[in-house]
């Protein structure tokens, strides 16, 4: 009778202790995001159950994740933050983080261990790559091409990209350094862990240039993650870079004649940032719900709308079948043994620290 | 009234002088005018006149590298940026005092932005050395110089010092040489090195395309124009609509109906091979580049041109023809000498239209533009929301207008402003 | 001149049909012989087809049916710039953006007249129009009557031998238009120029012409001189369109001696001269010029019929006097007595005989 009495006042106090919090939290959460299939695969994963444990809370977003910077840093000197989380790339992440416009976490105390106990740094591990930054998903951009366009022999190398002569056609390539001066210079003969020093040197990137001037004309510059596997649709390019998701839902969920080509796919990551100089109450709802939405059966979840691997290590194991086709989703993570044979290790501090220079010359490069 | 003071000025009858009499009774008039149009004033000035004022004012400013490094840039006063020495330990440890205190408030980044702008490859050198003297002791760790260079050899470059120096004003004509190829070395004003010179190439290709886009809505639309000012009323409202119909339309649904025409698979490559002009393996490129653009914004622009032509055709009576033909003039002499001059006012108000409005364009270069049709203003918006170098972004936005307003000049001494009808 | 032959005719229309909607003519069988250096108004309201008439001899218009002919060659297919004719608009037509002389070259240069040659031409005609200090300016420079002068003289700077005038006076104000009328004819008879001028002012077809067509219905109802065209009107319409007339109607009694009877409806009885009345029980419309009507007893002449009249106003109006009497039942029977030393002025209410020369009033069409 004792026991039982004092085990319901423990129940009591376990179920008033979330209520009494909630009161010091803000009951509107602005998040954002890419828009898409990526956004409705986190609104299915964790922000309606979210939602549905946490009545009078409402979600709002923001489809603005491409601008994110940008943006942030216009608020930021305007000196109203009105966006609670961020969903960005971890490059991103760290120069926002660099430039103090992302808030620092303690990701033990701020994250939840996995189910058995690992705490929340050993299990993201590496992919911890900044102290303003939780991982959701490790994506890669990888190429897809037109299999009935190609030819007889499908691309197996990314080198094909520069093959012209082998691989006539438009080729659609993501309007930005990154990645695309990796490759160019992989395809020149540099070794694959001698990338970066060389791109660190003048004669480095007009190397790199160099390469990509030999395909420069048949060359469609994309900026959004739907252009490659639009253009692909169409016709337009014979094969072209995106994100391996975006590559995945065109295959298995359009039946389009679209071939994976997993060599030297560059892995990066994306995850949620909260911008710094948040008030208290606002500040709590984002802790909170980041806490929920990255623990380990979540972003398990995820990866059932989406052909993205979970960022935790303990995700891994929970992954199961496509939510609608049913199919399993493993052989089409690119983090798949199959899939990641030859993979491009992509330098996060290298290009956080290096990105202005390289844009610069890029874009010049781009426009003459 | 007048005639009774001969010399003097001339009086009211109440024996004020005219002109201040004249003035007090115009006054309440002026006054109710103002107050009518205060809202619009105010309007303008909020909307216009402060942001442009605001862009002015950026495309100079330079106080970030004073406010992020203020003992540096003292310290280096007495430094000679000729000279093939570094500067002395004093400013080594001012820098390390003012890096220590940026990095704490995470300001360093935005000084290595600012820098990198006159000489990339800084940004890397601050925003490292960032990371690491955060956790120095700026107090008692000595000497500054070796550790720095230790720590990124960066340091040890003249070029980095130089560029501080020459950028340690507030006020910096940098970003308007950037805007135009060139910057402010140790020696005074240089050009660029040949890959960072772009923004002389893109502003005459703007002027270039936009000249060209001008030129082909004022081919087009003089027909159409003539058309709408000589059909009966009804035909004439109909087509009217028509060429209004595309202003009813989202621009940017328009600019993607060109994406879906142009393209290699697209419907007018579709059309060629079927009628057999063009060879199935030999598509017309028709986008993502000049020709996309050029097609797409002569669309977009068309009514913009042919409206004020209209405006000024419908004025013409149909007399002056039939006087110039009486005279002896063929049809086309007759166009040629009499009609043609009299629309000219509205060629040129529908050319200053749809040539400022070209200028200035962005969506539709960016969506069908690819690389080699897009304009200045693509620049400019890639600098504003991507690169946020809002200063490189401001002094060209700034050059920009300059041009535009030059040129106008320009056509106002040649054909004359006056000349200029929009209806 | 009236009944020129054929042969000498410079401008030529014969059955000459126009209609614009397939339904309705415009111009009905049309026929008009013209001699050269001759000066013929076209009159009548507007929608009478003289205007259309000009359009077609300009070229701006094609004839439904029938032949136009100039100087004996038919120009139905020659395009109005080959026609060589000149023409003043109702606007003037002058080209805003060009200077008086250039406006008075334009002519000269697309016939590919040599620059001397031109520049002498311009002086010549604008001193000819008084207007020789104005060359260089443009013509919103230039009053309504200078404009007007620039027309006539850049219509005539070529040499053309016919010139069109569509309503060229109609903008001006009522002295500058009578002076400009003067001027117009004098020039045109020192040029010996053939001119075919549009008007629907009568006084101005009255004072330019040699012989007035007068349009209604598509058709001339009347070609003559100014004189015969006024005081021998050949119908009723021409009657009242050209001056000022007083009507009265009643039925012929009996014609004799070129005198025809008629008793008026109200049964008095008057003499007139028929015109286009053959037969006694006719219905007749007659005429009187309100100058030729008779009050003074000592003037009429012995025997004529006679009607009686009150007086219902008095105007004055200086040159002449303008009474208003009811005869026979209409109350706007007009006449005018010239302002004379020993004039008898009316006065309202008075009671008073009038009467006129049987020639003096016309039996028409009723």
């Amino acid at each position: 009778m004792k026991m039982t009495k004092l085990s319901a006042l423990a129940m009591t106090t376990a179920l008033i202790a979330p209520a009494a919090f909630a009161e010091d939290m803000a009951n509107e959460l602005t998040l954002v995001s890419w828009g898409g299939a990526y956004q409705d695969s986190q609104n299915k994963a964790y922000v309606e159950p979210y939602l549905a444990a946490n009545e009078g809370v409402s979600a709002v977003w923001d489809e603005s994740s491409a601008e994110a910077v940008a943006k942030l840093r216009a608020m930021n000197e305007a000196g109203n933050v009105t966006w609670d989380l961020v969903d960005v790339v971890a490059s991103d992440a760290m120069r926002l983080c660099d430039e103090g416009l992302a808030a620092e976490l303690d990701h033990d105390a701020d994250l939840a261990a996995a189910p058995d106990g690992t705490p929340a740094t050993e299990d993201f591990g590496d992919l911890l790559v900044s102290e303003c930054f939780v991982p959701q998903i490790v994506y890669s951009t990888t190429f897809g091409y037109r299999t009935d366009l190609v030819g007889a022999e499908a691309p197996t190398s990314v080198c094909d990209i520069f093959d012209l002569a082998k691989f006539p056609g438009k080729r659609s390539l993501q309007k930005r350094p990154i990645d695309n001066m990796e490759w160019a210079l992989y395809c020149d003969g540099v070794a694959k862990d001698e990338i970066y020093d060389v791109l660190g040197t003048d004669e480095g990137v007009t190397q790199a240039l160099n390469k990509l001037d030999s395909i420069k004309d048949s060359v469609v510059w994309w900026s959004a993650g739907a252009e490659t596997p639009q253009l692909l649709a169409d016709g337009e390019v014979v094969m072209g870079s995106t994100y391996n998701g975006r590559l995945f839902s065109a295959i298995a969920e359009q039946n389009q004649p679209i071939g994976m080509l997993w060599d030297m796919q560059s892995f990066d990551l994306d995850g949620w940032i909260v911008p710094a100089g948040l008030p208290a109450d606002r500040k709590a709802r984002a802790m909170d719900f980041l806490k929920f939405a990255t623990d380990t059966q979540r972003l398990a979840d995820q990866a059932a709308y989406i052909s993205y691997g979970p960022a935790r290590a303990s995700s891994a194991p929970l992954v199961g079948k496509h939510a609608v086709l049913g199919i399993e989703m493993a052989p089409h993570m690119p983090t798949d043994p199959a899939n990641s044979g030859n993979v491009h290790t992509y330098d996060y501090e290298w290009w956080a620290d290096n990105r202005d220079d390289l844009d610069a010359k890029f874009q010049a490069w781009l426009l003459q | 009234m007048s005639d009774t003071t001969q010399n003097g000025p001339v009086l009211a009858a109440d024996g004020t002088p005219l002109k201040r009499s004249l003035a007090k009774a115009l006054r309440l008039q002026k006054l109710r005018a103002l107050m009518l149009i205060a809202p619009l004033l105010l309007f303008i000035l909020v909307t216009f006149i402060l942001p442009v004022g605001d862009m002015l004012f950026r495309s100079v400013d330079n106080r970030i590298v004073q406010e992020v490094l203020p003992k540096t840039v003292v310290a280096l006063e007495s430094w000679d940026p000729a000279s093939s020495e570094l500067p002395d330990e004093a400013v080594f440890a001012a820098l390390a005092v003012d890096m220590k205190a940026a990095a704490e408030l995470k300001v360093h980044t935005r000084v290595a932005k600012r820098l990198n702008y006159e000489n990339p490859g800084m940004s890397s050198v601050f925003r490292k050395s960032g990371r690491k003297i955060r956790k120095w002791d700026v107090e008692n760790d000595g000497p500054y110089k070796e550790r720095l260079i230790e720590l990124n050899e960066g340091w040890a470059d003249l070029e980095l010092w130089r560029t501080i120096k020459t950028y340690s004003g507030t006020r910096t004509a940098g970003y308007f040489l950037n805007a135009v190829d060139l910057k402010l070395g140790a020696e005074g004003v240089e050009i660029r090195p040949e890959t960072e010179r772009i923004y002389n190439t893109m502003l005459v290709r703007t002027m270039r395309m936009s000249l060209i886009i001008t030129f082909s809505c004022i081919m087009l639309g003089y027909p159409v124009a003539w058309l709408l000012a000589n059909l009966p009323t009804r035909k004439a409202n109909l087509l009217m609509i028509l060429v209004l119909l595309p202003f009813w339309t989202s621009l940017l649904v328009r600019t993607s109906s060109w994406k879906i025409l142009l393209q290699q698979q697209g419907v007018i490559n579709d059309v060629l091979v079927w009628i057999g002009l063009v060879a199935d393996d030999n598509r017309l490129v028709l986008i993502n580049n000049e020709l996309g653009t050029i097609i797409a914004m002569t669309h977009i622009l068309l009514p913009f041109m042919i409206l004020p032509m209209y405006s000024v055709m419908q004025t013409i009576q149909p007399t002056y023809l039939r006087a110039a033909k009486s005279l002896g003039a063929t049809n086309w002499t007759a166009f040629w000498r009499v009609y043609f001059p009299q629309s000219v006012p509205g060629i040129g108000a529908g050319s200053i239209l749809v040539f400022i409005l070209a200028v200035g364009y962005y969506i539709t270069p960016a969506l069908v533009g690819g690389t080699k049709g897009t304009f200045i203003s693509n620049l400019i918006a890639y600098h504003i929301s991507t690169s946020g170098n809002w200063g490189l972004g401001a002094a060209l936005g700034s050059i920009l207008l300059a041009v535009v307003l030059l040129l106008y000049w320009v056509y106002d001494k040649i054909v004359g402003i006056d000349n200029v009808k929009l209806g | 001149m009236a009944d020129a032959s054929n042969n000498d005719a410079f401008v030529e229309f014969e059955r000459v049909q126009k209609s614009y909607d397939g339904e309705n003519l415009v111009v009905k069988d049309l026929n008009l012989f013209m001699p050269r250096g001759e000066f013929l108004t076209m009159l009548g309201p507007s929608g009478s087809g003289k205007t259309t008439c000009l359009m077609m001899l300009a070229g701006f218009e094609t004839a439904t049916h029938g032949d136009i002919r100039l100087g004996g060659t038919s120009i139905n297919n020659i395009p109005p710039h080959k026609r060589g004719i000149g023409m003043v608009f109702q606007n003037y037509a002058l080209f805003p953006h060009m200077t008086i002389a250039e406006n008075l070259a334009f002519p000269l240069e697309v016939r590919k007249i040599g620059k001397s040659d031109r520049e002498a031409k311009v002086k010549r005609a604008l001193d000819m129009v008084e207007m020789g200090d104005f060359g260089g300016r443009r013509p919103s420079q230039l009053s309504g009557g200078q404009q007007q002068r620039i027309a006539l003289a850049r219509a005539l700077v070529f040499e053309p031998e016919l010139v069109l005038m569509d309503e060229p006076l109609g903008a001006l104000d009522k002295q500058l238009r009578e002076k400009m009328q003067f001027e117009i004819t004098h020039l045109a008879h020192r040029l010996g120029i053939t001119v075919v001028y549009v008007t629907h002012d009568q006084t101005e077809a009255l004072t330019m012409s040699d012989r007035v067509a007068v349009f209604e219905d598509g058709r001339i109802q009347q070609l003559a001189p100014p004189d015969k065209l006024y005081e021998e009107p050949q119908n009723s319409f021409v009657a009242q369109f050209i001056g000022e007339n007083n009507t009265l109607e009643g039925v012929v009694k009996e014609i004799s001696n070129g005198v025809a009877l008629v008793q008026l409806d109200g049964g008095e009885l008057i003499d007139c001269k028929p015109i286009n009345v053959t037969k006694p029980g006719e219905r007749t419309r007659v005429s009187i010029r309100p100058e030729r009507v008779e009050y003074n007893k000592e003037r009429l002449t012995e025997g004529v019929h006679t009607l009686k009249a009150e007086v219902l106003e008095f105007i004055y109006m200086g040159d002449i006097f303008r009474t208003r009497l009811r005869v026979a039942g209409n109350d706007e029977f007009i006449i005018k007595t010239r302002n004379a030393p020993d004039q008898v002025r009316l006065k309202p209410g008075q009671q008073i005989e009038i009467g006129w020369l049987p020639e003096d009033c016309r039996a028409l069409d009723a």
